[in-house]
């Protein structure tokens, strides 16, 4: 468990973290997005991308119906392919996830809550820390938590950490993933400068959006999210995962993804205990690029 | 063309090192073939309605852009660079100065006004076979835009896009004799730069060529721009944003297997992130895709040649026997062809020939330095002064560098970007003459 460095240690930490050159960042994922993956690469690239996916819906208006739909999708993705593997998790609001964990009992699916006030967060620490610990409780094997993007845009570093550590304990043995909304952070420097406070708080993986912002998560932005990923491993030794959530909706973008990933941290991050990406609408254009692959057909979109 | 010399050469693709085609090898009575009809067409071309000239430079760019596919596999196929930078680069920004120096062909008399600009005459052209069509592009398109008609010899080892470049200026219709393609070696090029009725000189090429090529023209009358070799600094400061500037020192010197006349090949990192700037470096390197010239995730490509494969050879054995440490990522390479491995020289000091001599391939120098002021002494001690790069968080400090750095182009925070806008040229060895932007104009006109 992560213990809180004196604010001091931390305003040093802070004052250290490298800066980011836009035009540069967004030249290089751009250049990776113009790699061409080869049919047989596609297919291990698409396979993984559903073995990678939090399989999502965050919807006022979610049913157990909803839920349960959700679920048979997560395991079985395309009943008319069993070699199709299953998704990763379903990432859901904490009021369904008991639905959520009978439907998926028995199999590998995880179940990911939200929680800590999602998606803006603006509510009390002791709120955030029990609706964690209630989701927990309900049975859900990942967290993602927001942070508060008030206290670090004013500066309030230590706060925001704090309360990353608090949550980080209420989560006992779930894994948790921080959000960072970057699209309200501002700037690739912010962004970088958040990786680092959420990973030297105990996260087990960062992530980029909601979903509920414009923009989500884009390449550049998960690029200098990998970056500060692979530089927190140089100097702790310590493995953080990364998960792209919003916007990406087709099997081509996923790709991309999982190029700009292979490129920037390596084989050793290509798995779904290190990398998630999550999306709501993604898995059927993957599942119908996966099908074109196998059968050199495309399925009709009914 | 049956060439009057009756000679042929042939031209390989340095990837497998198989013959794509024979070319002839124009001597005395091709090039004086070739110079008559430039100058017989010189008169008309000059006089020609300045937004007409325009419309023939414009009709040609958009053949360039209509035919860049085939251009970019012409291009890697001949030269052995990667199709990514041939497709992304090289066609699209020799199109980009067509129609840039389309631009200005009628309003040369605002461009330098109560000067009275007029061509200078005949251009003969010589370029190198790095960046063949892109080369090209940078001498023909000021030379047309100012109304002169040239004579242009590509590179030896890569003379196919610039045959095809001919194709396209009759397809575009432009009147015979404007723009003349001959091709061959060194003796080809001295005959076309000593010929009489040739008035302007320009190469781009080896410094020890661009000599011979001064004193060649010397007391003659010839106007002249040179632009040569060059050993650049790529400067990285310790608080620069440092995944961003090894991207930046990776294109800087692996850009074209390092055959870049401005290549970014000494790497100065301040001492204080030299450590962490290496490992990053390292691994950076390791990722590098070297093979396939078509391949478009292809990073690094092949050699252009044997003789230049030989000649990097000779220089990375005397980095060896001088003491620098090398690093060479384990990549497989393939069987035939001119292939050499991305390379990094540390431990290296000024002194060292791989520090000062103009390696011309994927071979890095890293020195490191303390302060500004020796990082500016160290990037200045070279007969070179070409280029540089800066890499910095801090504004002032690029101005402050860039106000004492000796070189042609400074580059802050990015590295090898070019554009028609921008003036290029050096200074020192690495020649005279500015090509690109406004300024690229003036050699091919005499002002009164």
């Amino acid at each position: 468990m992560a213990t809180a460095p004196s604010l001091l240690h931390l305003g040093s930490l802070m004052g250290g973290v490298r800066s980011v050159d836009q035009v540069a960042v967004e030249e290089r994922a751009a250049s990776l997005g113009k790699r061409s993956i080869k049919k047989a690469s596609k297919v291990w690239a698409l396979e993984l991308a559903i073995r990678m996916m939090d399989l999502t819906t965050l919807e006022g208006a979610d049913t157990p119906g909803k839920v349960a739909a959700l679920c048979g999708k997560a395991i079985r993705p395309d009943p008319t392919d069993h070699s199709v593997p299953s998704v990763a998790a379903v990432c859901l609001y904490p009021s369904l996830i008991a639905q959520a964990v009978q439907h998926l009992r028995g199999t590998t699916v995880k179940v990911a809550s939200v929680a800590t006030s999602f998606p803006s967060g603006q509510t009390f620490t002791t709120v955030k820390v029990t609706e964690t610990r209630e989701a927990v409780a309900a049975g859900a094997d990942e967290i993602d938590m927001v942070i508060d993007r008030g206290a670090f845009l004013s500066g309030g570093y230590q706060k925001v950490y704090d309360e990353i550590v608090r949550i980080k304990e209420a989560c006992g043995s779930a894994h948790l993933k921080v959000i960072l909304e970057t699209g309200e952070l501002g700037s690739y420097d912010n962004v970088r400068r958040a990786s680092i406070l959420a990973m030297a708080a105990g996260a087990d993986f960062i992530k980029t959006s909601t979903g509920k912002i414009q923009p989500a998560a884009t390449p550049a932005v998960t690029l200098v999210m990998m970056e500060a990923v692979r530089d927190f491993h140089r100097e702790t030794g310590r493995n953080v995962g990364l998960k792209a959530a919003g916007g990406i909706r087709t099997a081509k973008q996923a790709v991309q993804y999982l190029v700009l990933l292979y490129e920037t941290l390596g084989p050793d991050w290509m798995t779904p205990n290190r990398f998630r990406l999550g999306a709501s609408s993604l898995l059927n254009d993957v599942l119908m690029q996966l099908a074109r692959e196998k059968t050199g057909a495309y399925q009709s979109a009914d | 063309m049956e060439p009057r010399s009756g000679r042929w050469f042939p031209t390989i693709n340095p990837a497998t090192e198989e013959q794509l085609s024979e070319v002839s090898e124009a001597l005395k009575a091709d090039v004086d073939r070739a110079v008559t009809a430039a100058a017989s067409a010189q008169e008309s071309w000059g006089r020609l309605k300045p937004s007409r000239r325009a419309r023939y430079i414009f009709r040609i760019s958009r053949l360039l852009q209509e035919r860049s596919r085939e251009l970019a596999v012409v291009e890697s196929l001949d030269g052995g660079k990667p199709i990514k930078e041939s497709r992304d680069v090289d066609i699209p920004l020799a199109a980009a100065h067509f129609f840039y120096y389309a631009g200005w062909a009628d309003k040369l008399e605002w461009a330098f006004p109560n000067r009275r600009p007029r061509p200078v005459g005949v251009c003969g052209q010589v370029i190198p076979w790095n960046f063949p069509l892109l080369m090209l592009a940078w001498k023909i398109a000021p030379a047309l835009a100012a109304g002169n008609t040239v004579v242009l010899k590509p590179a030896e080892t890569t003379p196919l896009s610039a045959l095809l470049f001919a194709e396209i200026c009759q397809q575009a219709d432009l009147p015979p004799g404007v723009v003349n393609i001959i091709t061959g070696a060194g003796k080809t090029g001295s005959l076309l730069v000593s010929h009489p009725d040739v008035k302007k000189v320009a190469f781009t090429g080896s410094t020890e060529v661009g000599k011979l090529i001064q004193k060649a023209v010397a007391g003659t009358g010839k106007h002249l721009s040179l632009e040569l070799g060059g050993k650049a600094a790529n400067i990285v400061f310790d608080d620069a944003p440092l995944d961003q500037a090894v991207e930046g020192i990776i294109n800087g010197i692996f850009f074209n297997q390092g055959h870049v006349c401005c290549a970014g090949s000494r790497l100065l990192v301040q001492e204080s992130v030299a450590e962490l700037l290496l490992a990053k470096l390292r691994d950076r390197v390791d990722t590098l895709r070297v093979g396939d010239p078509l391949d478009k995730n292809t990073d690094v490509g092949a050699i252009n040649s044997r003789a230049q494969l030989e000649k990097i050879q000779g220089l990375v054995e005397s980095g060896l026997e001088e003491g620098a440490e090398i690093y060479q990522p384990p990549c497989e390479l393939p069987a035939k062809g001119f292939w050499f491995r991305p390379t990094i020289f540390t431990n290296v000091s000024q002194s060292h020939r791989i520090a000062r001599e103009e390696i011309f391939g994927p071979v890095l120098s890293v020195l490191t330095f303390r302060t500004p002021a020796e990082a500016v002494e160290k990037a200045n001690n070279t007969p070179y002064g070409l280029s540089a790069g800066v890499w910095t968080e801090k504004g002032s400090r690029i101005l402050w560098m860039t106000e004492r750095l000796r070189a042609g182009v400074v580059w802050a925070n990015t590295y090898n970007r070019f554009d028609p806008t921008s003036p290029f040229g050096g200074y020192k060895e690495s020649g005279f003459g500015r090509e690109g932007g406004l300024h690229g104009l003036l050699p091919y006109l005499g002002l009164n």
